[in-house]
């Protein structure tokens, strides 16, 4: 059963969560992203599931922690600044090993920056932002209807992995509005949760069970003998599986490109713009658009450097996806980077704009 | 004579290896019997889920036989508000120290405190931070001599917060007391206290606190004994045992 509805994207991540069965919602307003708390604190009541208004994303991502560890699927969602106080409690939750989502849709920064468009969270999300060391799966969608399904689809990879994963949007896809279909996808069945603390009278083992953010520290009652290292090896081993199973992309004219474009979210729809704009020069020119930042395409984006194309990297930031094109093509190409200050105006809100890239793949074209 | 049982372990107490981690004198090993009594006595172990916070109170759910975790430091009544809201009918508990519930948990916990969260907080208060060595914590007496007071604490460092008559006016409070475990009579007391609060929490009437004075020889420098009258002396005069809300209707 699905449906079509003209729809925001931040409305769409939520729209996504309830289908994917989340029936927790916690969050602290903060621009660009408050569509997607308001549509939980109007309709997840409503559908039986708990809205949480936080004091802080200190306090969200905490009490996300508390609701994600009675095994529910829940979420939180916030903005540039939010993403840098949730740090603590994200690698609380990797330590712990839990399940949950986290919306980000960026605004500018660093520091209070401006509530327009940016994309300047990328490292912070694909490099595990806290303390310690870990690693998340990172989402970023282009459209409305990505934002949908990639919200489901994080919800079945957290609940795989036991692991945090993050929809990494920006303030363009969270605000423009398209067709969307709502529909359910199907992932299979939710692994059981056989660790979620909901005490011991409720589990048909009658034991009881503890969770930890520092494993090893002391004896787990199913785990009686895990150590601080055989975790460490656990993490190793999920983070290697997330690596080789999770990457995903997609590629627009890819094939035949002497110069692609890399880009992802708002940034790889300006781009597609400006394919279509110089193909129709003759000039062979693709678009390779990550879609999980992390674990990244580096073999696809490797395999087109061998095959002699160059790269241009088109971010809404001072360059930080070009960081992992440069490793990806392993000094096999020439990359570039048109970042934010080619937007077209000065002030917060501007845009790189497509006949500015245009301008850019006609001066390195060669 | 008759043989007399003077000690018993209590029937939820669970030996673990953190058992021999604390220190001589140290009363949380005392709290933790007290916690694993109530919460026998109260007839909740299936319902239980005990959140700690960091340091010397890190393992104690994990002594008592329930589900547990312990979380970062100052985290526990955020913690503890996500489970309650998914699981109403469960006994949710949080055991903090002075420093990780007042003050870098001082916002997670009052915000629990605003919201009327049917959880129930147990913060020790023994002046001062535990695991690090005994630095000031917002509960440290004037004059109090710490490895970050040198020269003891003077009113440039404020004075020693009072959380448990804090928190009782407040509007969404059920419950809000402060016991003690240094003598027979204030143990018993504050079993009663502890049952209270966690009644309030069953009764799903609102937020509860319970405060435990909390003797800690190592980091005061002092003997068991010398801790004992230090307590006696200086501690309760400033930190007075008692209930300061004690409500079935919040609001």
């Amino acid at each position: 059963m699905s449906h079509r509805e003209l729809m925001s994207g931040n409305e769409a991540v939520a729209v996504g969560a309830a289908a994917a069965g989340c029936s927790f919602y916690t969050g602290y307003p903060i621009t660009p992203q408050n569509e997607i708390t308001e549509w939980f604190a109007r309709e997840l009541p409503k559908r039986g599931g708990v809205f949480l208004q936080s004091e802080s994303e200190t306090g969200s991502i905490q009490i996300l922690l508390g609701a994600a560890v009675t095994g529910v699927r829940a979420m939180t969602s916030t903005a540039s600044m939010g993403w840098a106080l949730m740090q603590e409690g994200i690698s609380d939750m990797v330590a712990a090993d839990l399940p949950c989502v986290i919306a980000l849709v960026q605004r500018a920064g660093p520091g209070g920056g401006n509530i327009h468009n940016a994309q300047m969270d990328y490292l912070s999300a694909t490099r595990g932002g806290g303390h310690g060391g870990y690693k998340n799966i990172v989402l970023a969608p282009d459209s409305v209807q990505e934002c949908c399904d990639l919200t489901q689809l994080a919800f079945s990879l957290a609940d795989k992995y036991c692991n945090p994963v993050i929809v990494l949007s920006d303030a363009v896809i969270g605000h423009m509005e398209e067709s969307l279909e709502v529909k359910a996808l199907d992932f299979g069945p939710v692994p059981p949760k056989d660790w979620a603390l909901v005490g011991k009278a409720n589990r048909k083992d009658g034991q009881r069970r503890g969770l930890n953010i520092s494993r090893g520290s002391m004896p787990e009652p199913q785990n009686p003998n895990m150590t601080y290292l055989g975790h460490m090896e656990m993490l190793d081993r999920k983070f290697k599986a997330m690596a080789a199973a999770e990457v995903r992309y997609s590629t627009y004219q890819a094939a035949d490109a002497k110069l692609v474009l890399v880009a992802y979210g708002s940034s790889a729809r300006t781009c597609r713009k400006a394919v279509d704009l110089t193909r129709a020069k003759g000039l062979k020119v693709g678009l390779l658009r990550p879609i999980t930042l992390w674990p990244f395409p580096s073999q696809s984006i490797n395999e087109k450097a061998k095959q002699g194309a160059k790269f241009l990297v088109v971010e809404d930031s001072l360059g930080q996806l070009i960081d992992d094109v440069q490793m990806a093509v392993e000094g096999r190409a020439e990359v570039y980077l048109l970042g934010m200050l080619a937007r077209h105006i000065a002030g917060p809100g501007g845009f790189i704009f497509p006949n500015r890239i245009v301008a850019e793949i006609e001066k390195l074209y060669g | 004579m008759d043989k007399v049982q003077v000690y018993k372990q209590p029937r939820l107490y669970i030996y673990t290896p953190w058992a021999g981690m604390k220190c001589t004198g140290c009363h949380i090993p005392i709290i933790e019997r007290l916690i694993a009594e109530v919460i026998d006595d109260m007839g909740i172990e299936g319902q239980a889920i005990g959140i700690m916070g960091v340091g010397c109170h890190g393992a104690v759910f994990a002594m008592i036989d329930i589900d547990f975790m312990p979380v970062a430091h100052g985290r526990a009544a955020a913690v503890a508000t996500g489970i309650k809201r998914v699981l109403p009918n469960a006994v949710v508990m949080t055991m903090q120290g002075d420093g990780d519930c007042a003050a870098i948990g001082a916002g997670p916990f009052l915000n629990a405190v605003h919201r009327a969260e049917k959880i129930t907080v147990i913060m020790t208060n023994n002046a001062g931070f535990g695991t690090t060595g005994g630095q000031m914590a917002p509960t440290t007496l004037m004059g109090q001599v710490t490895p970050t007071t040198p020269r003891g604490r003077d009113p440039s460092s404020g004075y020693p917060a009072h959380i448990a008559e804090l928190i009782a006016p407040v509007k969404g409070v059920a419950y809000s007391a402060r016991g003690a475990v240094n003598s027979p009579a204030n143990y018993q007391r504050t079993k009663k206290y502890l049952k209270s609060a966690l009644q309030k929490q069953l009764d799903k009437v609102g937020f509860s606190f319970l405060e435990i004075l909390s003797a800690c020889p190592t980091d005061w420098r002092m003997s068991p004994l010398d801790s004992l009258k230090w307590m006696e002396e200086k501690m309760i005069p400033e930190f007075p045992v008692g209930e300061f809300k004690n409500v079935d209707r919040v609001g």
